[in-house]
């Protein structure tokens, strides 16, 4: 298809969203990324029945603490395609992006003047 | 099980304010059976901590240890290489974790990140319910295995008060009348006769009112059996 996604998308591929936890999520936050995102598959198409509806359990849960932390909870989100959804998964890409280029840097730098922003 | 939960993130930072190298310590015990004090939950708050830390440009060393339990000493003393490199050592127990802990290093401080809130069990997964009220006296033989003591806000012994209605306590709608459970089981089972007896005033000195207490077992004081 040749679709073209942003660059600074980093993919890190799991079996299914299921394994994805939480402290997966908060340590991407906690080492820099701007935001992270989860692509499970459609919601009642896991072929491990619910792996992707956990996934959005936990989603939601750094979402809150995110949100206890003062830091934007959309720099998590949680999405659905199927793997034969290739544009839409390169919409997303883009659509991730573009909400967090809004949202701008993380805080989580470590630097004070940070605490101004 | 003891039953707990997490303190808000905003307490805990609040007392880590001035450290700047902290223990986190996790229990294996009933805080881990309640998913908030075992290895999973100690890592999601030290990354939760270092998150707001460096938020707030103070980064903050964070180590983990989940211990077997905090209610032992055997266990307590696993850390005592390192315990006095921090700054402080928060404790992810029930209430006697940071106590044992305390005891035992004299030098440190340690910073309870939980609430302990009761004995009970999960009666759905992510709910539980208190059960026990830890009085030190067990009468629930009377009621059929169910505990007005724990279960009923007045702890009333010799039937509902007034504020039962449709099963319900009047303290809210959520909470059962546990005198309604018992008046109901007696009748299922044919034997409402069995509250009519008179229920000996209870003495309280066994539970709290006594002051705190202690469990002595002669057979293992005097060494194991």
């Amino acid at each position: 298809m040749r679709l073209s996604y942003p660059a600074n998308v980093k993919i890190i591929q799991v079996p299914c969203t299921g394994r994805v936890d939480i402290i997966h999520l908060l340590n991407a936050i906690e080492d820099g990324a701007d935001g992270v995102y989860v692509a499970g598959c459609l919601e009642g198409e896991c072929h491990y029945i619910s792996g992707n509806l956990k996934a959005r359990r936990k989603v939601e849960y750094v979402q809150k603490t995110l949100k206890e932390l003062g830091i934007e909870p959309e720099r998590v989100a949680m999405y659905n395609l199927s793997s034969a959804q290739g544009a839409r998964f390169a919409e997303i890409a883009n659509e991730v992006v573009t909400k967090i280029k809004e949202l701008g840097p993380t805080p989580v730098t470590n630097k004070k003047q940070n605490n101004a922003a | 099980m003891i039953v707990a939960d997490r303190k808000s993130l905003e307490e805990i930072l609040e007392m880590v304010e001035d450290c700047k190298k902290i223990l986190i310590v996790g229990c294996k015990g009933c805080v881990t059976v309640c998913n908030v004090g075992g290895v999973k939950e100690v890592e999601i708050l030290s990354s939760s901590l270092k998150i707001a830390r460096k938020k707030a440009g103070i980064e903050i060393e964070i180590d983990m240890h989940t211990l077997e339990r905090q209610c032992d000493n055997e266990y307590i003393e696993q850390i005592k290489e390192t315990v006095n490199d921090y700054d402080a050592v928060v404790s992810m127990a029930c209430g006697v974790g940071p106590q044992f802990l305390s005891e035992m290093y004299k030098d440190q401080k340690f910073f309870p990140a939980l609430d302990t809130t009761f004995f009970g069990g999960a009666t759905e997964h992510g709910v539980w319910e208190e059960r026990c009220a830890g009085c030190g006296t067990c009468i629930i033989h009377k009621y059929d295995g169910l505990c007005p003591v724990a279960r009923c806000a007045k702890s009333l012994l010799h039937g509902p008060c007034g504020g039962s209605s449709n099963s319900a306590c009047e303290i809210s709608k959520d909470t059962e009348c546990v005198w309604d459970s018992i008046v109901r089981k007696k009748m299922e089972q044919g034997r409402l006769e069995d509250l009519l007896g008179v229920t000996e005033a209870r003495d309280w000195r066994s539970a709290r009112d006594g002051g705190p207490r202690r469990s002595i077992r002669e057979e293992l004081v005097q060494g194991n059996i």
